[in-house]
């Protein structure tokens, strides 16, 4: 969370929307743990991760519907085994994110 | 707004053991509690501080216990919760402080010491006045090294709870201010070197400078396990071990 605190802070300063992605489950093993963050701004700028890689722009596009909508919303990425490389986990785990705007 | 952020994101900057809690699920998604523990600044005892709402008491109040038990156990974690015939999804968002080892006095000792420290994954801070002992050559592995008198290098941190700090340095005009600066403040453990008879020595050094008996007995000394070592490592060892047992088992001994 510290590290990205800087940046939240830059794209609130600046008037800028924020949505927060928090890992908040995670099945078998995978590349970032409970609690890790990706921060989203209104014009799709990303700080922090939730996984290894792809997931992120998935999480960058839920993020953005997000803050359209003003309500939370908690997403599931189930990685089966041969898609995992694709789309970044590859140890074929399962996490899900919670995503809410930044207003609180 | 954005109060509970912001109270949230200046907990986190100072390096605080809080914890966030979030609903996942049902009508009241996304609502939130800032759970933070306040220490008197003596170490002596701590508070909860609870700010924001989750919309129902009954709720709250087994929402904040278990998040006090992830706090205890340093660990983000995700729970459900009966409250008022409903099933609650919970994240226990835990923000875990930096451990740091402050050692004051850059003594042959203090190597090995900062060696272990580093291994459990503790930021070590190495602190003397005195230059033949403070070389970099010596402790090229310490996260930091402070040329400066070990008072006025504390008075530069924020002694928390999960800074931990040792005087090493068997010179009372080094380790004393030392003593009772970092006495002052709630840090997680505090320890001297020296045999029992220097420490009836220093008990009385403090008293006079007007440490309260029972900040003095916050001291752990002799220092460390008892290992029954003589080397400087085995000496660093029980150290060590001593502030694992303390960091450990802190809720039992306080």
């Amino acid at each position: 969370m510290k590290e990205i605190l800087a940046d939240i802070d830059n794209w609130q300063q600046a008037g800028k929307q924020v949505a927060l992605a928090t890992v908040v489950q995670v099945y078998g093993s995978a590349p970032r743990p409970l609690g890790a963050k990706l921060a989203v701004s209104e014009d799709g700028a990303m700080v922090g991760s939730v996984s290894g890689g792809c997931v992120e722009s998935a999480t960058v596009q839920e993020a953005l519907e997000v803050l359209s909508t003003g309500r939370p919303r908690l997403v599931s990425y189930g990685i089966a085994d041969e898609t995992a490389w694709e789309v970044g986990l590859a140890c074929g785990g399962t996490i899900e994110v919670f995503i809410e705007p930044l207003n609180w | 707004m954005a109060e509970l952020f912001d109270a949230a994101a200046e907990a986190i900057r100072q390096d605080e053991l809080c914890a966030v809690v979030t609903v996942l699920s049902g009508d009241e998604i996304g609502r939130k509690l800032l759970v933070r523990r306040e220490r008197k600044a003596d170490g002596s005892a701590s508070t909860l501080s609870v700010t924001g709402s989750l919309g129902d008491t009954t709720l709250e109040r087994a929402a904040i216990a278990r998040a006090e038990e992830a706090m205890e156990a340093r660990r983000t974690t995700r729970t459900s919760l009966l409250a008022e015939g409903q099933e609650w999804d919970l994240l226990i968002d835990v923000h875990v402080p930096q451990e740091r080892l402050v050692i004051v006095g850059a003594v042959h000792m203090a190597i090995p010491l900062v060696a272990f420290a580093r291994e459990l994954g503790l930021y070590t801070v190495v602190v003397d006045a005195r230059p033949i002992f403070a070389t970099q050559d010596r402790f090229d592995h310490a996260d930091e090294l402070i040329r400066s008198w070990p008072e006025d290098a504390l008075r530069e941190m924020n002694l928390n709870e999960s800074t931990y700090v040792v005087t090493l340095t068997h010179d009372e005009k080094l380790d004393t201010p030392a003593l009772v600066y970092a006495l002052d403040h709630p840090v997680g453990y505090i320890g001297a070197l020296g045999s029992k008879r220097t420490h009836a020595k220093r008990v009385e050094v403090l008293r006079e400078a007007g440490v309260s008996e029972e900040q003095i007995a916050r001291i752990h000394a002799p220092i460390g396990l008892d290992l029954g070592g003589r080397s400087p490592g085995e000496i660093a060892l029980a150290i060590m071990a001593e502030i694992v047992q303390v960091r450990n088992l802190s809720g039992a001994e306080s």
